[in-house]
């Protein structure tokens, strides 16, 4: 397959197939960092991440017409305010999720997997309803779009860097808040001892209702950070969704590092591969990969010891 | 006489009930567009009646039952295309005595792997075996390593995104995203008139009763009460020397065959094969006629399936915008309300007037018990 290639036209290939699966890698981790809080350390199988994942895209795709009409002086600047207006949406509804739905299920994880996929084919068709059945897609400002170029045959996209950044930044901000903040003490200890959790003073409940609520929330700052990268249509969040699975259970479900090592291996592999093969096969060659290596090490790349 | 063969006698009766509904009332009231509708939803209860036996009793969710589903009806049709493509047929294509859609990407044989479907026999031999052994495959690699629960629904869930993402990939192969369509005849049978699709759809009753019959047996028989023992306490079973993993395999191939052998009755019933049956969103539907049927009863999966298609059928006709509300608020319903379905509900409010009912009716007679029935587990 690498037959009519010469050497530098093999490099630029790599790099630049390599920075669109850096791209790719970013929008994964933010999807599965979301799920990883909540189907890694809470348990519940979460269907409708996706919509949630949605609802940021199309909080970002309002403040971005909001911002058009009202103030256009300050549109070069919209994205940060529409990633905290995605942010706090998506938080806010998984609360009310967790409040009607999911407290209910905490002792049966296979039913939430059944009881959020109804939630999603609510969510869809709202969306529908609310904003149409065609994909909407946002206008970049001014600074995000173009390229740089690094040398004759590699160029970078400048919205593909922002992701990057900003990924990174969401990346640590949520390290730090699961690892060594008081509050991600409380949430490690409630998910791997609750009763002993319990007894000790930290109140379940309430953890249990801001874990979820983070992770919706961080599921709204990926869609709108998928915006800047694609269009948003009301059933683009199903297409992800068995992706981010598999990346959090190949991950190993209770390791963030283990999330962010598979997100990077398995988007590496499918846009490099892809350059080479068509796209569906390049799919389909990753994840009987991935499928395969879970088959012998069905606990993930890494492994977090607990007792039971 | 409590028990008829090895059903318990409420069993029995609600199962005559349901025969004399599927064979008897609904032909005389439907016309026959209405009946094949019917017949297509049945072919949906066979994968539920595989998940009550797999996922009610043995405990493990399969969220890629569409995938046998698929393969079982992929199977009928590369047969049934086999035959509609004859030289004769195909005489205006490049290369006549391939199907149709070969023709168009540019393929100029028969690929190896459809070669054998020439054969009816060995077509039906394929139904049953080709998932059974993909499932075999599956299920030794990973029940042998305990993997279960959530993480077995996650991987099955992905094969079934694999086999989807493949059949529209290799259009050339498969027929794409299309799947295979325009089938005519069985064996020289046009199976598009009316009369065929009677016969068809009394088969497919036939068929369905036979796999119900035959879930009854697993149920009652020793197999039925490891599956029970295995779902509730794994460990127990495996300590008592009991070899779990086999035991999950065989359930869980069990099932892909019954998906199979109705993914084989709908593309004879509807008339073509897509992708569109396989990936993930009919494999959870799948599931969901399960949970609403009552995932530990075997009719109620019948009825389940059923009902819940009709009200798709007749809210996508009317209100296309509520249908989605529709299915997912039942579908939360069922499980934060009525974890055990229509089942459960008939079970604990219905069936205890019936009974109540009986006992008014008949005077008991001295020495003879009055039929009581059970409850459910």
């Amino acid at each position: 397959m690498f037959y009519g290639f010469s050497i530098t036209d093999l490099t630029s290939i790599f790099v630049m197939q390599g920075f669109a699966g850096l791209i790719l890698f970013s929008v994964y981790v933010l999807m599965a960092l979301g799920l990883a809080i909540i189907f890694g350390q809470m348990g519940v199988i979460n269907m409708a991440h996706g919509e949630f994942m949605i609802l940021g895209a199309y909080m970002t795709y309002l403040t971005s017409q909001l911002f058009l009409t009202f103030v256009p002086v300050l549109f070069p600047v919209y994205f940060f305010v529409a990633m905290i207006i995605a942010f706090c949406a998506s938080g806010a509804l998984g609360m009310l999720v967790e409040w009607a739905m999911i407290r209910h299920l905490y002792k049966r994880p296979l039913d939430t997997l059944l009881a959020t996929w109804g939630l999603s084919l609510i969510l869809q068709q709202a969306y529908r309803s609310v904003f149409g059945a065609r994909e909407v897609g946002v206008e970049l400002p001014e600074w995000m779009m173009g390229s740089l170029q690094v040398t004759d045959g590699i160029e970078v996209q400048i919205n593909g860097l922002f992701v990057m950044t900003l990924t990174l930044g969401i990346t640590v901000a949520v390290g730090y808040v699961m690892y060594w903040s008081r509050w991600g003490r409380q949430v490690r200890a409630v998910m791997q001892n609750r009763v002993m959790a319990g007894a000790v003073g930290i109140d379940t409940e309430k953890v249990d209702r801001y874990t979820f609520a983070l992770g919706c929330g961080i599921a709204g700052v990926a869609g709108s950070a998928f915006t800047m990268i694609g269009s948003t249509g009301p059933t683009a969040g199903q297409l992800y969704i068995v992706d981010t699975f598999l990346i959090v259970v190949f991950g190993g479900a209770q390791s963030l590092l283990g999330t962010i090592l598979s997100a990077f291996s398995i988007s590496q592999t499918d846009s490099t591969l892809e350059f080479f093969l068509s796209g569906s096969t390049a799919k389909v060659l990753t994840l009987l990969g991935v499928v395969f290596i879970l088959m012998l090490r069905p606990q993930g790349l890494f492994v977090l010891k607990i007792r039971k | 006489m409590d028990r008829l063969l090895f059903l318990k006698r409420s069993e029995a009766v609600g199962l005559l009930v349901l025969i004399t509904l599927l064979v008897v009332v609904l032909p005389l009231s439907l016309d026959i567009f209405r009946l094949n509708l019917v017949g297509k939803y049945l072919t949906y209860s066979f994968v539920a009646i595989g998940l009550v036996l797999c996922w009610g009793f043995g405990g493990i969710l399969s969220l890629g039952q569409g995938i046998f589903f698929g393969l079982g009806g992929y199977c009928m049709a590369m047969f049934l295309k086999l035959e509609a493509s004859s030289v004769e047929n195909t005489k205006i294509q490049s290369t006549p005595g391939i199907p149709d859609f070969m023709d168009w990407n540019q393929i100029t044989s028969l690929p190896w792997f459809w070669v054998p479907f020439k054969s009816f026999p060995f077509t039906l031999a394929a139904i049953v075996i080709v998932p059974a052994v993909l499932c075999f495959i599956l299920g030794t690699a990973m029940f042998r390593r305990r993997v279960g629960g959530v993480y077995f629904a996650i991987i099955t869930q992905t094969v079934a995104a694999i086999l989807t993402i493949l059949i529209v990939g290799q259009q050339g192969f498969t027929g794409g995203i299309n799947g295979i369509t325009d089938l005519r005849t069985l064996h020289g049978w046009d199976i598009r008139t009316d009369h065929a699709k009677y016969i068809l759809y009394f088969v497919n009753v036939a068929a369905l009763i036979a796999c119900l019959l035959f879930g009854y047996t697993v149920r009652h028989s020793k197999l039925g009460r490891i599956l029970v023992a295995m779902r509730d306490k794994e460990d127990r079973v495996r300590f008592s020397g009991y070899s779990v993993a086999g035991f999950k395999t065989f359930i869980f191939c069990l099932a892909a065959v019954l998906a199979a052998i109705g993914g084989a009755m709908f593309t004879l019933q509807v008339g073509f094969m897509s992708p569109s049956f396989v990936g993930i969103v009919p494999s959870i539907e799948m599931v969901i006629y399960t949970a609403v049927g009552g995932r530990l009863s075997l009719l109620g999966a019948v009825y389940g399936t059923l009902l819940v298609n009709a009200a798709k059928t007749a809210f996508s006709e009317s209100f296309p915008q509520l249908w989605l509300f529709g299915l997912g608020g039942l579908f939360i319903a069922v499980v934060l309300a009525f974890p055990n379905g229509l089942a459960g509900i008939y079970d604990s409010y219905v069936a205890p007037h019936i009974a109540g009912l009986f006992k008014r009716g008949r005077a008991p007679k001295p020495g003879s018990g009055v039929p009581q029935s059970t409850p459910a587990e």
